[in-house]
């Protein structure tokens, strides 16, 4: 049964928003994927001098990077929305999405460690 | 009754067995998408993390990142990421083309459902072949 109040209570305006954000993050996504896939053929396979020279421009490592970060936006949006749906008592969930939150920021260092960390 | 505990809709029965409804296509290519989100995101984001950074390293990495890579059971869960990978990404191009109000109508919607889910089985098809 949905109440007067909580059908209140749930409208924060952000919905629009994400909605918004993980289209422009999917284009992004694909965009690159697309671009790595030409590379690739580009050079007709991949093996290790060319999969390094790929990482070599810096071109190559800020569009990864962007990726990545639209990645990175995108998995939080879409494990938020599964959360919301599956883990009902607050609590448990809003300990669930700071543990996510804290992965997803790990794992942004860590994509700048492994293009800009020391060779 | 408080204004604000008045019920917006009246409650009514509901039957959800989830395994008793038959789900037309386009639920099951919608819950797959999530599937393949959550695999994506528990699995897929660290493991290409490893990955890049194990084969970046220095040419001896790559080839134990390569050897690693060719273990059958490396090769499941590569299998299964791919699949997870192709399915969401169709999925969500299809979301994008009916965000621009096309193929709206159920036939069409229906028949795109379908395109993404045998679609991204058979590039899925296309990667195992080219793995085994």
């Amino acid at each position: 049964m949905i109440t007067a109040g909580e059908q209140r209570a749930g409208s924060a305006h952000y919905g629009w928003r994400d909605w918004l954000s993980q289209r422009v993050t999917a284009v992004i996504m694909l965009l690159y994927t697309l671009l790595v896939i030409g590379i690739v053929m580009w050079h007709g396979g991949l093996d290790y001098p060319v999969w390094k020279a790929m990482f070599a421009s810096g071109a190559f490592r800020l569009a990864t990077f962007l990726c990545m970060m639209a990645v990175l936006f995108h998995a939080w949006v879409g494990v938020r929305n599964i959360a919301m749906d599956y883990i009902k008592p607050t609590g448990i969930r809003l300990a669930f999405q700071m543990l996510v939150i804290s992965v997803l920021i790990a794992y942004a260092g860590w994509t700048i460690q492994l293009l800009w960390g020391a060779p | 009754m408080p204004a604000l505990d008045r019920p917006v809709v009246k409650p009514r029965p509901v039957y959800l067995d989830l395994f008793a409804i038959r789900q037309p296509l386009a639920a099951v290519v919608s819950i797959l998408h999530r599937i393949s989100g959550a695999l994506l995101f528990l699995v897929g984001i660290p493991v290409l993390l490893w990955g890049v950074q194990a084969s970046l390293e220095s040419p001896e990495t790559f080839a134990h990142y390569k050897a690693v890579a060719a273990h059958p059971f490396a090769k499941l869960v590569g299998l299964a990421l791919a699949w997870a990978y192709l399915h969401h990404l169709l999925a969500g191009v299809r979301h994008l083309v009916l965000d621009l109000h096309v193929g709206l109508d159920l036939q069409s919607a229906r028949r795109s459902a379908a395109i993404v889910f045998v679609l991204a089985l058979l590039l899925t098809l296309i990667v195992a072949v080219r793995l085994w």
